[in-house]
């Protein structure tokens, strides 16, 4: 056993236990605990039905009343677990109840009902997921819209911005033309304009442009990131100019050149850029709620604060809309964890 | 999932091909650059460069008209109305309070927040560039509430501590009282500052475990033979050579944390009262979300703000050059 021990807690190194290790171990756990525990337990009560959400102590599972089919009686009864007066146990489905009596009938021998006290019985639970707190949402409110909206708004920005910042990357990398330095300085000037300084006239330029309550007025004023910009032109810098001279001797227009040729060598930052893309655009909030007063234009995060700040908040819907809303970033993450780290990390923007 | 994501771009980038020979063939090739650098400048200028010029004329005009030939010219009053204050430390005695409220609100917030925030992510940075079984694993645990929408993370954290949520059932079970927290305005405060941190110190910790990981391991291969403690090896050599990430750290979530509207918006909506209203909220509130929209008083309150940013970013650029030539 103690060698057992040794073994499993045996360091690289050959280097014993200190006491910090311990204490980071700790910390370490205590942040999955507190990283991870909100959104499991957001996740896990989604499932719950409206009065396994109210259930105290609350559970982690999402549990409810079995019920059964009992034979003349046409809705499904509710099952207990019922002392009977000689002492057994047996479960029985509940009729009805009067006050402190219940009236109990056994599924096995339907024609015979039982009167119990109401403290000699306990609920039987059963694990059970209410799919219906995401379907009911999704057909009879309009999330399904605001699903899409989101889509159409998250696919159709990140393939503007690709295109116009990845053009004007190579414009401003591998060309020397007169204004290049002001531009360059200008895109690094307002690199921190946030929308929060800007937003009244924004309104105005989009109002004047009619796209209020459209979702051209939420993709266009922050299609042409200089974040997305600065991004491409530090790396398009690193491709060699031989190259391009070699395909001018090709005859290959420039046009060509830009995208037979730097677009593929640039693939890795294009990326780093679509995956931020993809986040910014799935996850904006302010601009949208701004601009976006309709609710068949909202996008899902202007649906989902909508929805939770009504008068009588459905929690059993909001927790399933806002896994839904979690759900694909959460995707993105799982299998592209290191490459968005990594790309994090490299560039110091998020 | 890789093609469907070429094939637009592909049809695109073809159908261009010839009228973009077109305009190569008519301008010549050596002002194809300006071809290139045009769509991004366009929409730049329309939605970032022209409002940043409208934004002061909004601050200087009145009324209520969105369209700047209704406004009527007001020069600095906007700026005097939001400055008029008997006593500035006491937003009550001033003129537009709401205004002051969201200053003060969000000194709470930004100071706080961000000593929170440094603090938590060089801890959480320190621990994971030791070496520890699974670090890949903790260090994407700490990340992953940083890519989740400020809704998400709103609603997640307003579920537990709702008045029949699983904090309370704890407190409860505990032997305590339940507390409806967003309800009381110092524990709204605290959750807004709590839940912010928690959403965003991935991110910090993942720059700072980089300068962490950038210090060379010779330096403290030389202290361990000498053997240094591990306190003094923290103070003498970690610190130091962290120093110029922790700057672009404090300065980077100092801009961010000025900006703060999501999170707190939807966890608690600028309540109780306007307990936890940040300065952005009120100029969202001022201009789109009242009655009677006060544009003008909104372009001078941004102005405020991006007059604070621009300082605080002047600040990052200096650290960052001043990191270069180290």
């Amino acid at each position: 056993m103690r060698r057992a021990i040794a073994f499993l807690t045996r360091r690289r190194g050959g280097r014993g236990w200190h006491p910090t290790d311990v204490l980071s171990y700790a910390y370490l756990v205590l942040g999955v605990v507190m990283m991870f525990g909100p959104v499991v337990w957001l996740v896990m009560c989604s499932f719950k039905t409206q009065a396994g959400l109210i259930e105290f102590p609350p559970s982690l599972l999402p549990y409810s009343q079995k019920q059964v089919v009992v034979e003349g009686y046409k809705e499904p009864l509710p099952l207990f677990e019922v002392k009977l007066p000689d002492g057994t146990t047996k479960p029985m489905a509940q009729v009805r109840r009067i006050g402190i009596i219940s009236q109990m009938v056994d599924p096995a021998n339907p024609g015979q009902t039982v009167r119990v006290r109401f403290e000699d019985r306990t609920p039987i639970r059963e694990l059970s997921f209410a799919w219906e707190n995401y379907t009911t949402p999704l057909a009879q409110f309009n999330f399904t819209r605001y699903l899409w909206n989101s889509v159409i708004v998250t696919s159709v920005a990140t393939f503007i911005t690709l295109i116009i910042n990845s053009m004007a990357a190579y414009g401003l990398a591998k060309y020397e033309f007169r204004g290049r330095t002001s531009i360059l300085i200008f895109i690094i000037g307002t690199l921190m304009i946030p929308i929060s300084v800007i937003m009244v006239p924004v309104y105005l330029v989009v109002t004047q442009f009619g796209m209020v309550n459209s979702l051209w007025g939420v993709i266009l004023p922050g299609a042409a990131t200089p974040t997305g910009v600065f991004l491409l032109r530090q790396y398009m810098l690193t491709i060699p100019d031989e190259l391009i001279d070699a395909a001018r001797m090709d005859n290959a227009s420039e046009w060509q050149i830009y995208w037979r040729l730097i677009v593929p060598l640039s693939l890795p930052a294009i990326a780093v850029l679509a995956i931020f893309s993809i986040m910014w655009r799935w996850n904006d909030f302010l601009w949208p709620l701004i601009i976006l007063t309709r609710n068949e234009v909202y996008t899902l995060q202007v649906g989902l604060n909508a929805f939770q700040g009504e008068l009588q908040v459905q929690w059993h819907f909001v927790l399933a809309m806002t896994v839904v809303t979690l759900l694909p970033i959460t995707l993105v993450f799982a299998f592209l964890q290191k490459f968005i780290t990594t790309g994090i990390a490299s560039t110091g923007m998020k | 999932m890789e093609s469907l994501l070429q094939l637009p771009w592909a049809i695109a980038m073809r159908a261009l091909e010839y009228p973009m020979r077109g305009i190569q063939r008519l301008i010549g090739e050596r002002r194809m650059p300006y071809v290139f650098v045009l769509p991004n400048l366009l929409i730049f200028g329309t939605f970032v460069v022209v409002p940043l010029f409208i934004n002061f004329f909004y601050s200087v005009t009145g009324g209520t008209s969105l369209f700047p030939d209704q406004r009527p010219f007001v020069g600095a009053e906007q700026y005097g109305y939001l400055l008029d204050c008997e006593d500035y430390l006491k937003p009550f005695s001033c003129r537009e309070d709401q205004f002051w409220r969201g200053i003060y609100n969000t000194i709470t917030f930004v100071s706080f927040q961000v000593t929170a925030m440094v603090a938590l992510s060089l801890l959480t940075a320190i621990v994971l560039n030791r070496r520890i079984a699974a670090r890949g694993f903790f260090r994407s645990v700490f990340f992953y509430p940083v890519l989740l929408s400020p809704v998400v993370v709103a609603l997640v954290w307003k579920w537990i501590l709702q008045r029949e949520g699983v904090l309370n059932a704890f407190l409860t079970a505990l032997g305590g009282d339940g507390i409806v927290f967003l309800a009381e305005p110092q524990w709204a405060m605290f959750w807004a500052i709590f839940v912010s941190t928690w959403a965003h110190m991935g991110f910090y910790t993942l720059i700072l475990l980089a300068g962490l990981q950038s210090i060379p391991r010779d330096l403290y291969e030389a202290a361990e033979m000498d053997g240094t403690s591990h306190w003094r090896t923290f103070r003498r050599i970690t610190l130091p050579l962290l120093w110029p990430t922790m700057l672009v750290v404090l300065v980077l979530s100092l801009i961010k944390s000025v900006q703060t509207f999501d999170e707190v918006f939807v966890l608690t909506g600028g309540g109780p009262g306007t307990a936890t209203q940040l300065i952005v909220q009120y100029i969202y509130s001022t201009a789109f979300a009242t009655q009677v929209h006060n544009f003008g008083l909104a372009a001078a309150a941004a102005i405020v703000l991006g007059s604070v940013l621009l300082v605080l970013t002047l600040l990052q650029m200096r650290l960052g050059s001043g990191k270069d030539k180290d």
